[in-house]
């Protein structure tokens, strides 16, 4: 505890550990983001193409059997960005989230009961518009839930790429490793944990807010 | 539904505008290697260079040149070639064992020598400062056990290199295995990733898992577990000075002169100590390398 | 070019014999696996079964699991191996760690999703809470259990390799070995070994499921996979168990537990989509 406190205590210590933080979240979170991005249109493609189905998820298995290291190296050898760009950790951890999303979405666009569409379809709606404002909404709960599974386990991985320098909190495991000192490597563990605990309440608050019709539902049928 | 398309609507603007905001951000880091205002200060992934590279900082911060650090990055090939795609500028180097990245074929093992050559073998684009007095060599090492059983030096150590396990970095079996085996006549029975110096290496070591293992001569480890340096008559190992390696045209007048002050002033024991602060007292990097800086008002 | 390099690697015969061989590196990391996975379910499947069974502490399960999750793995064997002094137990220990959740949550789910009305009827015939454990609750639990624990397999052959950080052998030694020096075949031999293995142990566990699964399990599944085969995901079908069985956890669900329901569902039906955290 004491050595935890000292090494706390140090100024400098505590803007690293904050740029380490800030560093973390935006390596984690973006991929998150763009992968929502591309796991919709592919996951629209799957639920209306149903031949495209086993193709993308097998592509989607193959992808997470890839260790996270091998990706965050061989990224910058693929696709020319510099060794140590932020870049290749945000594009692999890009790859395993939408890898994650796009059979959940897939499922839930499947389930949206079919006389709903119709309804939708027969009040006019044109097919953009009604995946926009009917299908997709419909589908918030399990998109939402697979984000958080997939925000959490981001979290989990960014660290790995403290073995190439790019590892937000993780550059603080190799530091204390590498001293033999576990105050470092406690203070990431437990900010690691608290990021996703926060990220995931937060992720929680946007989804009641994306599904309010749920619940009206809920209140009216009991 | 129009609610509804709303918050859809509100929430793809703020996603789009989110990675909008990351590529300017990751772009701003990739042009940071640049010449001009940024420096970039890298180090590989152990002690020493940790605090050498806090070192150059803060010199070249005091000589009037913005600076950023990226640490720990790991061996010197990836930081060589971080250094090429100008992801870093300038990085704490050795002058010996960069000569042998350089040139292969190199033979040359004492000081001067090795300075000279490495200047002539330094790709185009990039370049060595001045030499710094101080230096860390590898050097193996046995327990006090092993050493007394007769092994002292690697000419000893040659012929009964068959009963023992060794322990290094995972480069160490591309860089040295051949020659050590050319030198001494010694081809170990096995040899074992490890570390680069770390703690599993001295674990390794202390535990019999391994019996001889390559560690640095700055390594407080070696004395605090009573560790035996074998010698090295035949200079496998060449001489290990510290050195800046940078991109020419990175770093200005001021800031090379800056470097150049750091290497004058840094002895083998001032080395060792500044690694002894980190590694055992637990100080952080930037403290001792600031408190380095201003005792030798550069 | 990459792949050229790793063919290069992979045909030279150096690289297939002695301690650090390919066959070596398989053996190794095999083991671990093998050992993490074993002792997670050790330690998973009755806990799983028992919170299932009692229906007591699933949220306090949910949340700690799931805390767990968010573990970093890098961070977890460091520390393990400072605390412990070093050695392959405590990284092994860390391992095991990170593979009980999945296992936990596909067990727990599994007793959740058994319906309702047949623990019931075996209630009825007068089955003790021990039978209906053994010969109710946890055969029908089998299908989403054996995903657990592939679910945890896929994720303990991709952690063991951030393992070789702190020194364990296995195949993330070439990955590791072949990224300090930028040996772009050796690294990439050492992933593609990882990912067949992490291939080839999911497809065992595949058989073993399909001996485990009982067999009226899967006549029952299919007949419902035919009408609804379009309700494959859980979420939407958990909602209707629940809106018909009065007792279940899920109903009444207007926050928590409804979406850990979810979570779960999610969780388990990852290993579907490969699903593994590493």
């Amino acid at each position: 505890m004491d050595s935890i406190l000292r090494y706390l205590g140090n100024a400098g210590t505590q803007r690293e550990i904050l740029d380490r933080l800030v560093e973390h979240v935006y390596l984690s979170l973006l991929p998150v983001v763009l992968a929502v991005l591309l796991a919709v249109p592919l996951g629209w493609c799957t639920h209306r193409f149903r031949w495209l189905r086993a193709g993308l998820f097998g592509v989607a298995n193959v992808v997470y059997t890839i260790p996270s290291l091998a990706l965050f190296v061989l990224i910058p050898a693929v696709i020319g960005t510099q060794i140590l760009s932020p870049v290749n950790v945000v594009a692999a951890l890009t790859i395993y989230t939408t890898a994650l999303l796009v059979r959940p979405v897939a499922d839930a666009l499947d389930a949206v009961p079919a006389h709903v569409v119709a309804a939708a379809t027969a009040m006019g709606y044109r097919p953009l518009h009604r995946l926009l404002t009917v299908e997709l909404p419909l589908a918030v709960p399990v998109l939402g839930a697979g984000v958080r599974v997939g925000s959490v386990s981001n979290i989990s991985l960014v660290s790995v790429g403290a073995l190439i320098g790019t590892g937000g909190l993780g550059v603080l495991f190799t530091d204390g490793f590498s001293r033999r000192y576990p105050a470092p490597i406690l203070v990431g563990v437990v900010l690691t944990l608290l990021l996703a605990l926060v990220v995931d309440r937060l992720l929680v608050l946007v989804q009641r807010r994306l599904t309010r019709w749920a619940r009206a539902g809920e209140v009216t049928g009991g | 539904m129009k609610r509804t398309l709303a918050v859809v609507v509100a929430a793809a603007a703020l996603l789009l505008s989110a990675c909008g905001s990351s590529e300017t951000l990751s772009g701003a880091n990739q042009g940071s290697g640049d010449q001009g205002g940024q420096v970039v200060v890298g180090s590989a992934d152990f002690t020493e260079n940790k605090v050498l590279a806090e070192i150059y900082a803060a010199a070249l911060r005091n000589a009037g040149v913005n600076v950023t650090v990226k640490p720990g990055i790991g061996a010197r090939d990836v930081v060589i070639r971080a250094l090429q795609d100008k992801s870093l500028t300038v990085v704490p180097e050795y002058t010996g064992n960069l000569l042998n990245y350089f040139d292969k074929t190199n033979t040359t093992t004492t000081s001067d020598e090795v300075y000279a050559a490495l200047k002539s073998k330094v790709p185009s684009g990039l370049a060595v400062l001045d030499q710094a007095q101080a230096e860390d060599k590898d050097v193996l090492v046995v327990t006090k056990q092993t050493a007394d059983s007769g092994v002292t030096s690697m000419t000893e150590l040659g012929p009964r290199c068959q009963e023992f396990v060794f322990g290094g970095a995972g480069e160490w079996p591309q860089r040295w295995a051949d020659k050590i085996k050319e030198l001494y006549g010694c081809t170990f029975k096995e040899i074992r990733t490890t570390d680069a110096g770390g703690p599993i290496t001295v674990d390794a070591l202390r535990n019999g898992d391994v019996q001889v293992v390559n560690l640095f001569t700055t390594s407080s480890d070696i004395k605090a577990n009573n560790f035996v340096e074998l010698a090295d008559p035949k200079n496998m190992y060449p001489a290990q000075h510290i050195v800046p390696l940078l991109r020419a045209d990175g770093v200005s007048d001021a800031g090379k002169a800056a470097l150049n002050k750091v290497s004058a002033a840094l002895t083998t024991d001032k080395l060792a100590e500044l690694v002894s602060k980190v590694d055992v007292n637990k100080e952080t990097p930037t403290d001792v390398a600031a408190a380095f800086v201003k005792d030798n008002n550069i | 070019m990459i792949f050229a390099d790793m063919f290069a690697w992979l045909a030279d015969p150096a690289n297939w014999t002695g301690p650090a061989g390919v066959p070596a590196r398989v053996g190794q990391h095999l083991l671990y696996c093998l050992i993490a996975v074993a002792a997670a379910s050790a330690i998973g499947v009755p806990l799983g079964l028992w919170v299932g069974h009692t229906g007591r502490g699933g949220l306090l399960l949910v949340g700690t699991s799931n805390s767990i999750r968010a573990l970093p793995t890098l961070g977890l064997v460091t520390l393990l191996y400072l605390v412990a002094g070093g050695g392959t137990g405590p990284v092994l220990v860390g391992l095991v760690v990170l593979a009980i959740p999945p296992i936990l949550a596909g067990t727990y789910a599994g007793v959740q999703d058994v319906d309702r009305g047949v623990v019931d009827a075996a209630r009825g015939m007068g089955m003790t809470g021990w039978q209906r454990l053994w010969q109710v609750e946890l055969p029908n639990a089998t299908p989403l259990l054996m995903s657990g624990i592939r679910s945890a397999m896929l994720q303990v052959v991709a952690t063991a390799s951030v393992a070789a950080y702190v020194g364990l052998g296995g195949l993330g030694r070439p990955l590791l070995d072949g990224l300090r020096v930028l040996d772009y075949g050796q690294f990439v031999a050492g992933a593609v070994l990882i990912a067949l293995l992490a291939v080839l142990l999911d497809a065992v566990l595949a058989v073993f499921q399909r001996v485990v699964v009982p067999h009226g399990l899967r006549v029952v599944a299919r007949a419902a996979k035919r009408p609804a085969s379009a309700n494959r995901s859980s979420q939407p079908e958990r909602t209707g168990d629940a809106g018909e069985s009065g007792a279940s956890g899920d109903t009444g669900a207007a926050g928590t537990t409804g979406e850990s329901a979810a979570e779960l569902a999610i969780m388990a039906s990852r290993r579907e989509t490969g699903g593994s955290e590493r």
